[in-house]
């Protein structure tokens, strides 16, 4: 099975700040590490290649200094790591990156492909599911257990907020995992040592095939307006103690009076 | 806490990384818990396996690491993964110096069979102490007759570190009796041989992380496949296994001392009272500074002694008693002192420094008590001054 999983470098904490003039985050001087969602991507695709053979190779898009995550990746069982990087995919929207990583995978080959549930620093959750469309092939999000798989279709149970369902796709197809999957493994003696000697290939706009006006800040359908936390969610009211048609004209007035209805 | 890095290639750095990245995010989080029950510990020991430690002390040829046996290695692994803890770590321990008979007294076959499977995570033990035989040694009573071209063992063994759960056993019976000390051999067995049982697992003060069984041999047929060495050369396997285990022990103490300090100075800056951290105190100040002294001469004394193995054909017996000797003793003084920095917090369970306490003890007794310890230093001594006075 050829397995791809995609896997972004973000800054360690949380708190990134934004610039004000762009709009875009400040990267600069924040320690780097492999997304964590990413992390379950690796493992579940090592995993796979574990019991059905085959390769996992990860695949990033960003800086040189990304290629650190391809090393982390194979320190903990990946076989290869590919970075997609070109000075023409700078400021690249969800869209653009979507369109770039669906362009390596094309070159690469693949049967199945993995990603995170999002990126702590981005949020979006956008990215896998931009990745599938843009293939062409199947996507299933939020999945927390692959119970069969096999090089023509597999069975998944996808995440909900009240529960989990139960998917079964054909493949080629796009996975995007919840840290629920699995419980990624440390690093080992070998894994370093052919972290620390693998050659990390290079791709570029070129190489991929990708119109570099269709990516990059350019080629990006998104404008940020204006980057702000939200407000917090304020408690909400509450009735007690109202008879049930009571309750019923209350809340209707009070919808009414909050133009709702 | 810095401490001073013992890790000489890039590959030492690599293990020392891995092996303090499990003792952190697994061993030390588990310690507790393992510390209560008293099970063993197998999915942190598979773990420890898949992350490749058991390779460092085994040769490339035999699905080791590059640049062959090193006691630099195992002290190396053995010090990061006793600061996560002290019990779960000596299954790894263990297992090296159960695997020590067969790297030193082995043919080639020998270790083609049996290197490659703990190279890859199989457990191993050691096995000398009986009920009448501790310090004494060669005073063992487990017998290994002769019997056409194999051997019949019959006997009991006494508190064996992964006993029950290893595979393979490392066996110290008499094939002479008549003879003593000389007429001791080493024998590998495996676990599921007939007539190979365990009796009790041990309910102990602490490395309550490991298991600590009896074995019970009666009528054990092994073929001569079985036996390390030439007939009557069992005593001189386990003194030269000593001579290179005796650091991993050493190391284990530092691991522990280590995170005692580490425990004691953290906590030490958090506690106020008279209105500052406890800490602010000189009085205090000087305690933990002898600590962490003590500590980094004992970890000088060990890595010291692992070179000289590695790079000496000559047999280590003085330093590395002395490295054993003097890591227990410091490991000991300072998990007392760092209950006594914690106050009455220290001597509660919730609290991490008085389980180092427990654990620091048994480095004091194993693989040959202080006393023995020091009985060899000083015999060494005297022997090398009558040498050289000649
Ligand atoms: C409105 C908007 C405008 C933006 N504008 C800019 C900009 O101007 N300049 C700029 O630098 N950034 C910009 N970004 C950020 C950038 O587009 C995203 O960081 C990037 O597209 C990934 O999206 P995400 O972080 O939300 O990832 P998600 O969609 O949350 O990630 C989901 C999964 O997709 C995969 N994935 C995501 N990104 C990568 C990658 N690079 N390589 C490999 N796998 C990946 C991972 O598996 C990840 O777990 C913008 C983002 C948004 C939402
Ligand atoms: C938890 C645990 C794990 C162990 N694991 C193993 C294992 O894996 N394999 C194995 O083979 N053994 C193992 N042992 C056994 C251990 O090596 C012995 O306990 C140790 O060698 C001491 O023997 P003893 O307990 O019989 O003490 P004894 O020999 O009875 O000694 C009692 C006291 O007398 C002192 N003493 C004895 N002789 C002298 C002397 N000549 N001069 C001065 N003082 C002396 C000792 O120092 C000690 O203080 C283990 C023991 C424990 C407790």
């Amino acid at each position: 099975m050829r397995i791809i999983v995609l896997a972004k470098q973000v800054p360690e904490t949380t708190e990134v700040t934004v610039d004000p003039e762009t709009g875009t985050l400040r990267r600069e001087g924040v320690p780097a590490i492999v997304n964590p969602f990413d992390t379950y991507a690796i493992e579940e695709g090592v995993r796979i290649k574990e019991r059905l053979g085959g390769e996992v190779t990860v695949v990033s898009m960003g800086p040189p200094q990304a290629e650190a995550v391809l090393r982390e990746a194979i320190s903990v069982g990946a076989d290869k790591g590919v970075l997609v990087t070109d000075r023409a995919f700078a400021g690249s929207d969800t869209w653009a990156t979507s369109c770039v990583l669906a362009a390596a995978c094309r070159t690469l080959g693949f049967d199945i492909i993995i990603a995170g549930k999002q990126a702590i620093d981005g949020d979006t959750a956008q990215v896998g599911p931009g990745v599938a469309m843009h293939l062409g092939i199947p996507q299933v999000t939020y999945v927390r257990r692959i119970d069969q798989i096999d090089g023509e279709h597999a069975v998944v149970e996808r995440l909900l907020e009240d529960g989990y369902e139960v998917v079964e796709t054909p493949i080629p197809a796009l996975f995007t995992v919840v840290k629920e999957v699995n419980e990624p493994r440390l690093p080992s003696l070998r894994g370093k040592m052919a972290a620390r000697k693998a050659e990390i290939r290079r791709l570029t706009a070129d190489d991929i095939g990708v119109d570099s006006k269709r990516v990059g800040l350019e080629g990006s359908p998104t404008r940020v307006m204006k980057v702000f936390s939200p407000p917090k969610r304020s408690g909400g009211e509450k009735w007690e103690g109202l008879e049930p048609s009571e309750a019923a004209q209350k809340l209707v007035c009070t919808l009414r009076d909050s133009q709702v209805i | 806490m810095e401490w001073l890095d013992y890790a000489g290639t890039e590959e030492q750095q690599m293990m020392r990384d891995v092996a303090r990245e499990l003792a952190r995010e697994r061993l030390a989080p588990a310690a507790e818990e393992y510390d209560r029950s008293e099970e063993f510990p197998w999915t942190i020991v598979k773990e420890i396996a898949a992350a490749d430690l058991f390779r460092v002390f085994i040769d490339e040829e035999f699905d080791g690491m590059a640049g062959g046996m090193s006691i630099h290695n195992m002290a190396l692994v053995t010090e990061e993964l006793s600061w996560g803890c002290g019990g779960i770590a000596l299954s790894f321990a263990a297992t090296a110096l159960g695997t020590l008979p067969i790297i030193i007294s082995g043919n080639d076959g020998q270790k083609k069979k049996y290197l490659p499977r703990i190279a890859g995570g199989t457990i191993a033990a050691f096995a000398l102490t009986e009920a009448n035989a501790g310090s004494d040694a060669a005073g063992i009573r487990t017998t290994a007759k002769k019997d056409g071209d194999g051997y019949i063992i019959n006997g009991t063994k006494q508190w064996i570190s992964n006993g029950g759960e290893a595979e393979i056993y490392t066996v110290f019976a008499m094939t002479d009796p008549s003879k003593g000390a000389r007429g001791a051999s080493c024998f590998i067995l495996e676990k599921g041989m007939e007539g190979f049982g365990f009796g009790k697992k041990e309910d102990k003060l602490g490395i309550r992380g490991s298991t600590t069984r009896e074995l019970v041999f009666q009528d054990v047929r092994v073929s001569e496949e079985n036996r390390l060495g030439r007939e009557g050369t069992g005593f001189m396997t386990a003194m030269k296994t000593f001579d290179m285990s005796r650091p991993g022990v050493a190391a284990q103490a530092c691991g522990i001392a280590k995170r005692a300090v580490d425990e004691a100075v953290s906590y030490a800056i958090t506690r106020e009272q008279f209105g500052k951290p406890v800490a602010a105190n000189q009085g205090l100040q000087f305690l933990m500074a002898d600590m962490a002294m003590k500590t980094e001469a004992a970890r000088a004394l060990v890595f010291a002694t692992a070179k000289y193995i590695d790079t000496h054909e000559k047999r280590s017996t003085k330093f590395s008693a002395m490295s054993k000797c003097f890591a227990s003793d410091v490991a000991m003084q300072v998990t007392v002192d760092a209950v006594q920095v914690l106050g009455g917090y220290g001597y509660m369970k919730e609290y991490p420094v008085e389980k180092l306490m427990r654990d620091a003890k048994i480095t004091q007794i194993y693989e040959g008590t202080n006393q023995i310890q020091r009985d060899e230093i000083g015999r060494a001594l005297v022997k090398e001054a009558s040498r050289e006075a000649r």
